[in-house]
């Protein structure tokens, strides 16, 4: 897989994950890590174009730790997958380069 | 990963500055990350995007808040053999800057899909 | 560490080079020349003038490599070579024609 892209800024605030989401490839993966897990719920307003990238088979994670933190476990978009920090680590491992967006 | 000498000795690194001069440090970062890596012979391409492609306005004057002019340095690139310089085209777009408006005349301006694939062929990201 | 020039004394970090870039002049120059064993001719005031004008330019002390073609491009491919910097300026002489122009440390010489 080609790059992890890593978003920290909440979408509410920042144009970040849509820069992110324009040049994000197919074997790509994005994990939403601090403030960046806003982007995971339903009302972000990157909601739909999370849901197109998506369907094209691209991976989304949230960190868990961080979405916990700010009561969002019941407002995550449903296709999201939740990860930990060693599945971040991971994620690092399989992608053969880490575009982090801050 | 491959282990082959040549993605040893010599990397392909793409330097990512997506932040706008002078509010914070982040742009002057950028530019003596890739000057400094400059020392090492690799492959390096630098690319603008977001609110980075401030940094390239030609119309830039500083000098009221006593920084040094981005303005001023970029061109200092050519003489550290960084030639592989591109701008992102939505960006420059959104922002409604023209071409005629930057300073550098030996950027290259590409579209999102092109800086998908860009991202593709690199060994190493630096994001600024 | 301090220069004496006269009654005068420059302050200097502990590589040589001028804290206070604005303390700069002529006498400032052979001074720090004397230092390093270098007797300045007009060859030597030819690089150093290049190197002030490139900080203006450019607000940046030159690495070895930018140096060398600066001055290819200024001063003609004869002088635009690591050899001819290397026997005004030795031994590292990006590093030591910027500690005499008055300019920071290059930032990326080792």
């Amino acid at each position: 897989m080609s790059t992890l892209h890593t978003v920290n800024k909440s979408p509410f605030t920042h144009t970040t994950l849509l820069s992110c989401l324009q040049i994000c490839g197919e074997d790509d993966g994005i994990l939403l890590l601090e403030d960046g897990v806003f982007g995971a719920i339903k009302s972000s307003p990157c909601s739909e174009q999370l849901s197109i990238i998506m369907q094209k088979g691209i991976k989304i994670y949230a960190l868990m730790g961080d979405v916990k933190a700010r009561g969002l476990q019941e407002k995550l978009h449903p296709d999201i997958h939740i990860t930990d920090y060693n599945g971040f680590v991971q994620l690092s491992i399989e992608h053969r380069c880490v575009q982090s967006w801050y | 990963m491959t282990t082959n000498n040549k993605s040893i000795t010599c990397k392909k690194l793409l330097f990512i500055s997506r932040h706008a001069p002078y509010g914070t440090s982040l742009a002057k970062e950028a530019l003596d990350a890739i000057l400094a890596a400059s020392a090492y012979d690799q492959n390096l391409s630098l690319l603008f995007m977001d609110d980075g492609v401030f940094q390239l306005l030609s119309a830039q004057d500083p000098s009221d808040l006593e920084q040094k002019n981005f303005a001023a340095m970029l061109p200092v690139l050519a003489l550290y053999e960084i030639e592989n310089i591109y701008v992102h085209f939505e960006s420059l777009q959104a922002r409604q800057i023209t071409i005629n408006e930057l300073i550098l005349d030996g950027v290259q301006v590409i579209d999102s899909k092109t800086i998908c694939s860009l991202l593709t062929q690199q060994d190493q990201l630096l994001s600024f | 560490m301090q220069l004496l020039i006269g009654t005068q004394a420059v302050e200097l970090d502990k590589e040589g080079f001028l804290k206070q870039l604005t303390d700069w002049n002529e006498e400032v120059a052979i001074k720090i020349a004397q230092q390093e064993h270098i007797q300045l001719t007009a060859a030597h005031w030819e690089i150093i003038e290049l190197l002030r004008k490139f900080y203006q330019l450019y607000e940046l002390s030159p690495s070895m490599r930018a140096l060398v073609k600066h001055t290819e491009q200024t001063l003609g491919a004869e002088k635009g070579r690591s050899v001819y910097l290397l026997q005004l300026f030795p031994p590292s002489p990006a590093k030591l024609a910027c500690k005499i122009a008055g300019l920071p440390k290059p930032l990326n010489c080792i």
